[in-house]
């Protein structure tokens, strides 16, 4: 499942939900997640707000593009991919991947190719909303670049 | 209606995301499709006069593209700049 929300989610709970939801009971022996979260410092400066634009309908085609290129590759049984777009706060989540696999290896490394092709590929933009104190100093300014997690 | 299909086949829509959204001034914009055959034409034709300095990326009918992937009448094309979620 792939979802792209304009609000607040909480990863954990729809980890649980989705689990029972898939009715996957017994075929599962590994869940893998990732869950990024906005941080409230970035490259030495105090971020106090952050808003992620993306590209309706190439987004949701992207992710699902990743999911399927990742089933290829490993014996997956389920996946689930949320990702927010909006306007976020520091500590809100922006992206959970979870990923079932009867073993290990399949979660594991499916996890971590869903996420750094996200990373790299999916057209998703923050811009921050700085704050160092000082009313004057506080301005915008997009992210240049995400950098590679391998 | 057939005014409208008309148009639509004479024309290239354009996007634009993040800071080139700001650097244009606009989200989107149609363009006539005659003379365009590539998405560097098209790109030559929206960006001229305009000061780019970021590296750009890509897409035609929401997949990434290279400069010279072929455009079409109808085509839905944007450029952006390198992607930042997760």
């Amino acid at each position: 499942m792939i979802r792209v929300l304009a609000t607040p989610f909480d990863p954990w709970s729809a980890i649980a939900e989705h689990q029972v939801a898939m009715q996957r009971d017994g075929e599962y022996g590994a869940c893998a997640t990732f869950v990024g979260t906005m941080r409230d410092i970035n490259e030495g400066d105090q971020v106090k707000g952050m808003t992620l634009e993306h590209y309706p309908g190439m987004t949701e085609k992207h992710l699902e593009k990743i999911v399927v290129s990742a089933r290829e590759k490993w014996q997956l049984l389920d996946t689930l991919l949320i990702h927010r777009v909006g306007d976020l706060l520091p500590n809100e989540p922006i992206v959970l991947v979870a990923v079932w696999s009867a073993h290990r290896k399949d979660a594991f490394e499916a996890c971590r190719f869903i996420m750094e092709d996200l990373k790299s590929q999916a057209p998703f933009w923050k811009k921050e909303s700085l704050s160092n104190g000082d009313k004057q100093a506080e301005k915008n300014r997009w992210v240049e670049k995400n950098t590679s997690g391998y | 209606m057939t005014q409208s299909k008309n148009e639509h086949s004479m024309t290239i829509k354009v996007l634009y995301f993040a800071s080139l959204k700001e650097v244009f001034g606009c989200a989107e914009q149609v363009i006539n499709s005659t003379g365009m055959s590539t998405v560097d034409d098209v790109w030559r034709h929206v960006s001229a006069g305009c000061e780019v300095q970021q590296s750009v990326l890509n897409a035609v009918n929401q997949e990434y593209a290279a400069s010279d992937t072929a455009v079409k009448a109808g085509d839905e094309v944007a450029f952006f700049p390198p992607v930042t979620g997760g």
